[in-house]
């Protein structure tokens, strides 16, 4: 990793504590979100996903393949994440390592816990035949919370992806089966006292914490995931998760609208 | 007025019979060719190229603001924002520092205004402090910009860089190697923030030390 | 299959000389020094430039220049069937041509131990990928500021519609730049990279069955299509940075 600069520290320090972030934004406030879905012509499902500089490329693929021994009329979902060396000068080459597998299994559990992917019609023979979803997630640029990016873009993918019945001679194809409302995952992260939303690389490479929190439409909590060597209290934690909830409400919105989007293109 | 050209890389500027190659070109066979992407200048018979991007290749005697990488037991080894990091031997220091004790003097991430001392021909960069003002960097901020942006934001005899001071009252210190150190207040902070963004986009354009001025007069 | 109606179209309609549609845009990156995103047919490639910096680990430094990674890595679902995450043999092989092509133009010996770096990602694939991710790489090395004697591209050439009768080839038709399904059942492949300025071969692969004359022929035509994606690369270069300077004249 790069050296963080003293003067760097101090200087995002100080400026918390006038309340200030370096780019000009509050402590809960996200930067511009763009979600293009279907961008991938060779996926399933696909969305590029861009909070500020961050960029995200999320795909899905599907495969027939068998079911695990414990859940045999039930689909299986996948997700895999690659920091290519593209994104950061700092991600290298090679086999996934900590970071990248963190991100994919945290991205994975928000999906999962919200059960927003009806695996029970993913099963084609009980016992024997059922879809695999592969959501891969390609980080293009890098600028921070790659977290709520991932998410966002896998989410994106997975709504308007389609299960491809016809190459496996197995009927017409049809929209992957979802149900309700997308989870979303929100990220804030912490240095000296302050909580800071939508992190920027310059923040995380100062934070002492970081939490992500996936709430759904009603505002209960499906996945969380602390990480950095640092602590919380209680009532940070609280604020978090309500902060989670506000952001996760507007963020969910524009979700659904770049969606529906799609799905009205298709018809 | 003539516009700027960009050229780019492979692209004929000349022969070598009537021009001079300058930097940014290659000469093949007789004939001149830019090797960069940039801005084409022809001053009488020189022609060269003024890079847009591109990271900072150090020149001895360049001012430059370096963070310390890691400090070993003779030396410091610092990121000077150029291909390759710089040394900083104990010797080139103003301080009397006893062999292991460099820690105490500068530690990792600490930001020293430095000058470049002497490159070799494998690029193996050297530093001093021993001048007059180099020290460690205390307080402020730092921000980068295009290394190849820097001769602008500085100005012809520093026309550029003294307007600013004078409008903001700002202290500004540009290393050559596009890193800026600044340190006033957040408003004054704001403005030149502002300035250097405007001479960054339009570093290419005429007049654009009368648009500064304009910029910084409207915000105060 | 048939990849000539009667008419003498492809089947995407293309004239044998025509290329597929192509958009390039430099500098679509904010971390990278130097970017392009790059879209062939229904290829799309990213690529991104670091360095040159300091190369890692140390075994790796050439004293006397700059040593040139490029890495081709395919998206796991760029293609029909799930790829497994990570390089294969295909993409180290490309990677490895690639890098040898783009060290042919760089300037390496102004930088001494150092590395650049040239990532490309193939997002969406659609026959052509390597050709269209040097084409990028090149942009991206422009637009990092690289010194280069010159920006290299690449386009292919093949041939299409050969029939075997009675163990003999017969027939067939040399085309630019093949799309998917004349890649998977044409007769032959000849991707190329090249200098344009010099028109020096900087990359050279075929395969599949071409006489010496069809070979001649093709090479003509891919060098003919290099020349005209050269074009699209300068456009994309020049449209990034030229606004900022005839905004403010």
């Amino acid at each position: 990793m790069s050296i963080i600069p003293t003067l760097k520290k101090d200087y995002i320090y100080k400026l918390a504590k006038q309340g200030k972030r370096i780019d000009g934004r509050g402590f809960n406030e996200y930067r511009p979100i763009t979600i293009e879905p279907g961008i991938i012509r060779k996926a399933e499902g696909s969305a590029r996903v861009k909070i500020g500089n961050t960029q995200v490329v999320a795909g899905v693929k599907m495969d027939v393949g068998e079911p695990y021994p414990d859940t045999p009329d039930s689909g299986v979902i996948t997700t895999s994440a690659e920091l290519i060396p593209l994104a950061s000068p700092d991600f290298e080459a090679g086999p996934p390592q900590e970071d990248a597998i963190e991100l994919a299994r945290v991205v994975d559990r928000g999906i999962r816990e919200a059960e927003v992917v009806k695996l029970e019609e993913l099963c084609i023979e009980p016992g024997e035949k059922i879809w695999i979803v592969f959501i891969d997630i390609h980080v293009i640029d890098y600028d921070g919370n790659l977290f709520d990016c991932a998410s966002l873009a896998s989410l994106a993918a997975l709504y308007t992806a389609i299960v491809p019945a016809e190459k496996f001679d197995l009927g017409e194809n049809y929209p992957l089966p979802m149900r309700g409302e997308p989870p979303i995952s929100c990220t804030a992260a912490k240095f000296n006292n302050a909580l800071v939303f939508d992190p920027l690389l310059d923040e995380e490479e100062v934070a002492e914490a970081r939490l992500t929190v996936a709430t759904d439409a009603k505002g209960d909590l499906h996945a969380m995931q602390k990480g950095l060597s640092g602590g919380f209290t209680v009532d940070e934690v609280k604020k978090i998760i309500k902060g989670a909830i506000v952001n996760g409400r507007e963020i969910r919105k524009k979700l659904q609208e770049s969606i529906e989007k799609v799905k009205q293109n298709d018809t | 007025m003539q516009a700027r050209k960009i050229v780019l890389p492979g692209e004929f500027l000349g022969e070598t019979r009537s021009l001079k190659a300058g930097r940014g070109t290659f000469i093949e066979h007789g004939k001149i060719y830019a090797m960069i992407l940039g801005i084409f200048e022809r001053r009488g018979k020189l022609v060269q190229v003024i890079p847009i991007k591109g990271r900072y290749e150090p020149v001895e005697g360049d001012f430059v603001i370096g963070i310390i990488e890691e400090a070993m037991p003779s030396s410091w080894l610092v990121d000077i924002n150029a291909p390759y990091p710089a040394l900083l031997h104990v010797s080139e220091t103003p301080w009397d520092i006893e062999f292991g004790d460099t820690e105490k003097y500068l530690k990792t991430g600490d930001s020293i205004m430095a000058k470049v001392l002497f490159i070799d021909v494998e690029k193996k960069l050297q530093l001093t402090l021993n001048d007059r003002n180099l020290y460690r960097i205390r307080g402020g901020h730092i921000i980068e910009v295009e290394p190849s942006k820097v001769p602008r934001i500085i100005g012809k005899k520093g026309s550029m860089i003294n307007l600013i001071k004078r409008y903001t009252r700002c202290r500004i210190i540009v290393g050559q190697n596009g890193r800026i150190w600044l340190d006033g207040d957040d408003k004054s902070i704001a403005k030149v923030l502002m300035a250097i963004k405007l001479i960054e986009e339009e570093s290419v354009s005429y007049g654009l030390t009368n648009k500064v001025e304009n910029l910084l007069k409207m915000m105060t | 299959m048939k990849l000539i109606d009667e008419e003498g179209r492809r089947l995407d309609g293309r004239r044998f000389d025509e290329l597929r549609k192509i958009k390039i845009e430099a500098g679509v990156l904010h971390r990278a020094e130097g970017s392009c995103y790059l879209e062939w047919g229904g290829n799309k490639v990213v690529a991104a430039v670091y360095g040159p910096r300091e190369a890692v680990p140390r075994h790796t430094q050439d004293p006397v220049k700059a040593v040139v990674n490029a890495r081709y890595n395919m998206a796991a679902f760029s293609v029909d069937d799930r790829k497994k995450p990570g390089p294969d043999r295909r993409s180290r092989e490309i990677s490895k041509v690639t890098s040898e092509a783009l060290e042919r133009v760089i300037i390496t010996d102004l930088f001494p131990r150092a590395s650049i770096d040239v990532n490309i990602e193939i997002l969406d694939a659609e026959a052509g990928t390597r050709c269209a991710g040097l084409t990028a790489a090149a942009v991206a090395l422009a637009d990092a500021g690289i010194p280069m004697r010159d920006i290299p591209v690449a386009c292919a050439a093949g041939k299409i519609g050969a029939e075997v009768v009675d163990g003999e080839v017969k027939g067939g038709y040399v085309v630019l730049d093949l799309g998917k399904d004349e890649d998977n059942y044409g007769n032959a492949d000849l991707p190329i990279a090249i200098a344009p300025r010099t028109d020096e071969i900087l990359l050279l692969q075929m395969d599949g069955h071409l006489t010496y004359e069809e070979f001649e022929q093709a090479l003509d035509l891919a060098m003919k299509g290099c020349h005209i994606v050269s074009k699209l690369q300068r456009e994309a270069l020049l449209n990034k940075y030229r606004p900022d300077l005839e905004e403010n004249l």
